[in-house]
């Protein structure tokens, strides 16, 4: 099974700040890793391919230091990265973005899969994920707790929802997204981070890739942020104390007061 | 190159730069993130149930270490004792017990790597480097402990097979391990000069395990009795010549003997961590109690005498590595000095916490109850204290 695996550098949770000015994060000086979604799909796909043989090919779009995650999948067992990464590329929404990597998939030619994390923890859209599969027309699940069954030909998995989950099966080429609860990823062995000592990262441009221009990067993006802001703190708020009974009857005298 | 992510052991670390190889850092880092991501968040709940730990031992396998314990020759990735004094330091900065488990691995390989012919090295250990297989070191016996001369365990030459009788008490890794390095008695007259050693596998006809030890610390470790009833081997399972298990024995504990040292080191780390930690954050009298020059004084003590631990176990892991004709002062010397450091920073670490560390939702109490074995197993603090005495009774002729 030959998997593509979506991975996003993003800048670390413990550390973001907005730019006041573009109301968009600010990446300069903060430590960047591997989104952690990602990390769960990646060891998902070396997990498929350890079962069924194949390859597993890392696939990024962002800054040229964004190597590094692919590096560091590599180490986790990917056997090549792949960065798409031009200038041109800068300002995209998830709409620009789902399409050249749509464009960059079908420039690595044939896969079975591809893997994606839920949602980045920076945008934390969670759009991604299905909009490449939309491009590239493939069937997909999104949020899938588990990989119950996987063959040459298909997949069942389970999809997280909230009151259980679903049982989906799918022909396969396919695209899915995963939680973390879909396995416990490994860290880095001692000869992943000998090989993704001396491997290429594959650089791929907007011309690499044959993205329209006019659909890439902001001019492509139909989304604006208008304004980013923090939630008035609420002041009408009360803590009960005590045992858990007596907060209870607090908390139900008190509602009684507004029926 | 990859960046360390380790926010929970080491958002600065300050030390001493001991110019340390690409390949050295990878796997101090490697080690590090089992600990942080692996081996901590379940340490606790393996101590408490007293369990083995199995999973995190596939864990380090999946992430190369056990590599670390054999030469390229045989399928491994190691270059010597001070790799190894690396990684075990990071283990067991997460658990002593899961390190313990790991170094056990380590040394039942030992007396094949020194002593073993080509074939036995090549059977046994690429299926270790793997991780594939476990080993463990069978030594002590109900009355030989410090007295090695105590061994009654036998081997009888069958023919086509060797026989072993006896019991083997506080195996680390028993019942677990494939492979155990076991001495016994094949001439009984001349003593322990009459000793080998043999490869005992799991699963052996008349091979079997007594009762798990249900121990002050270590818990995520597995401690238990080897029982060999009329148990046969092949004959090629013997290591080295006969005769010559002694020599093995005493070779293989004094290139073992810095891996323990490291993981009183990599305990005393993690103690200091823990401490230090707490000590910014609690507040009495209205300050940080790290304010304090009592409490100051006290971290600064366990962080010279860490230090100082670190450089001495490093530097003897060096020097073995320079394969010395006799490493047993410095082998010694280095495992006394930082499993001492051991207990004596651990104990400290629960008294700056005070009460917060006696209790079991703090990590200390365990690391404190873990230090103490260190000061017992692969010889005593005493018997160590012996050797060096009786090494410069010599050197001073």
């Amino acid at each position: 099974m030959n998997i593509i695996v979506c991975i996003k550098q993003v800048p670390d949770a413990k550390d973001v700040r907005l730019d006041p000015k573009t109301n968009t994060l600010a990446r300069e000086g903060v430590a960047a890793i591997m989104n952690p979604f990602d990390r769960h799909a990646l060891e998902e796909a070396v997990r498929l391919k350890e079962q069924l043989g194949g390859t597993v090919t890392a696939l990024s779009m962002g800054p040229p230091q964004a190597k590094e995650v692919l590096l560091e999948a590599i180490s986790c067992g990917a056997d090549e990265g792949v960065l798409v990464s031009d200038r041109a590329f800068a300002g995209a929404d998830t709409w620009a973005t789902s399409y050249t990597l749509a464009k960059a998939v079908q420039v690595l030619g044939a896969f079975d899969l591809i893997l994606c994390g839920k949602q980045a923890i920076d945008g934390d859209t969670a759009q991604v994920g299905p909009g490449l599969a939309a491009q590239l027309k493939l069937p997909y699940v999104t949020c899938v707790q588990k990989t119950r069954e996987a063959s040459a030909a298909m997949l069942r998995v389970e999809r997280m929802m909230d009151d259980g989950y679903d049982v989906v099966q799918l022909p396969l080429p396919a695209l899915l997204t995963v939680v973390k609860d879909i396995n416990e990823p490994r860290v880095p062995s001692l000869k992943g981070k000998m090989k993704a000592k001396k491997a290429e990262i594959r650089v791929l441009s907007a011309a690499d890739i044959k993205a329209e221009p006019q659909c890439i990067g902001l001019a492509g993006s139909p989304t604006k942020v208008a304004r980013v802001f923090s939630p008035e703190p609420r002041s009408n708020r009360r803590m009960f104390s005590g045992t858990a009974a007596e907060q209870v009857s607090q908390l139900v005298e008190e509602i009684r007061g507004y029926l | 190159m990859l960046a360390l992510k380790c926010p929970r052991l080491c958002a600065q670390e300050n030390t001493v730069d001991y110019f340390l190889t690409e390949e050295q850092r990878m796997i101090k880092e490697t080690a590090r993130q089992l600990a942080e991501e692996k081996i901590i968040p379940k340490r606790a709940e393996l101590d408490e149930r007293d369990e083995f730990a199995a999973e995190l031992l596939r864990d380090i396998a999946k992430a190369d270490l056990f590599a670390v314990l054999v030469p390229e020759a045989y399928g491994g990735m190691g270059t010597g004792a001070f790799d190894i004094v690396l990684a075990l330091e990071e283990l067991a900065r997460g658990c002593v017990g899961v390190a313990t488990s790991f170094a056990a691995c380590g040394l039942g390989i030992l007396p094949i790597l020194i002593s073993g012919s080509e074939e036995l090295k090549h059977k046994y250990l690429p299926s270790v480097a793997e991780g594939k297989h476990w080993a463990a070191f069978g030594l002590t016996e109900s009355n030989a402990g410090s007295d090695a001369a105590g061994i009654r365990t036998t081997a009888v030459d069958g023919g086509d097979c060797w026989i072993l009788n006896g019991t083997k008490q506080w195996i680390t890794n028993g019942g677990e391990a494939k492979i155990y390095s076991v001495i016994a008695l094949t001439n009984p007259e001349k003593g322990i000069r009459g000793a080998s050693m043999f490869v005992v596998e799991d699963g052996d006809p008349g091979f079997s395990y007594g009762k798990k030890e249900n121990k002050m610390g270590i818990r995520a470790s597995s401690t238990r009795e080897l029982i060999m009833k009329d148990c046969r081997i092949p004959k090629d399972r013997l290591i080295g010549r006969k005769g010559t298990g002694f020599i093995t024995v005493m070779k293989t504990l004094d290139v073992s003997r810095p891996g323990i040292a490291s993981l009183g080191v990599g305990l005393a780390q993690a103690a200091l961590d823990e401490a230090a930690r707490y000590a910014k954050q609690r507040v009495q009298f209205g300050k940080p109690i790290i304010s304090f020059q009592a409490v100051q004084h006290m971290l600064a003590d366990m962080a010279i005498q860490t230090d100082a631990a670190r450089g001495l176990v490093y530097g003897a892991a060096r020097h073995i590595d320079a394969h010395p004709a006799d490493a047993s002062k410095v082998s010694s010397m280095c495992k006394v000095f930082a499993t001492d450091t051991a207990m004596k920073v651990t104990t400290d670490a629960v008294q700056v916490m005070g009460g917060y560390g006696y209790m079991k939702e703090y990590p200390v109490e365990k690391m404190m109850r873990d230090a103490k074995i260190l000061q017992i197993y692969e010889g005593t603090n005493q018997i160590q204290r012996n050797v060096i005495g009786q090494e410069l009774n010599r050197e001073y002729a």
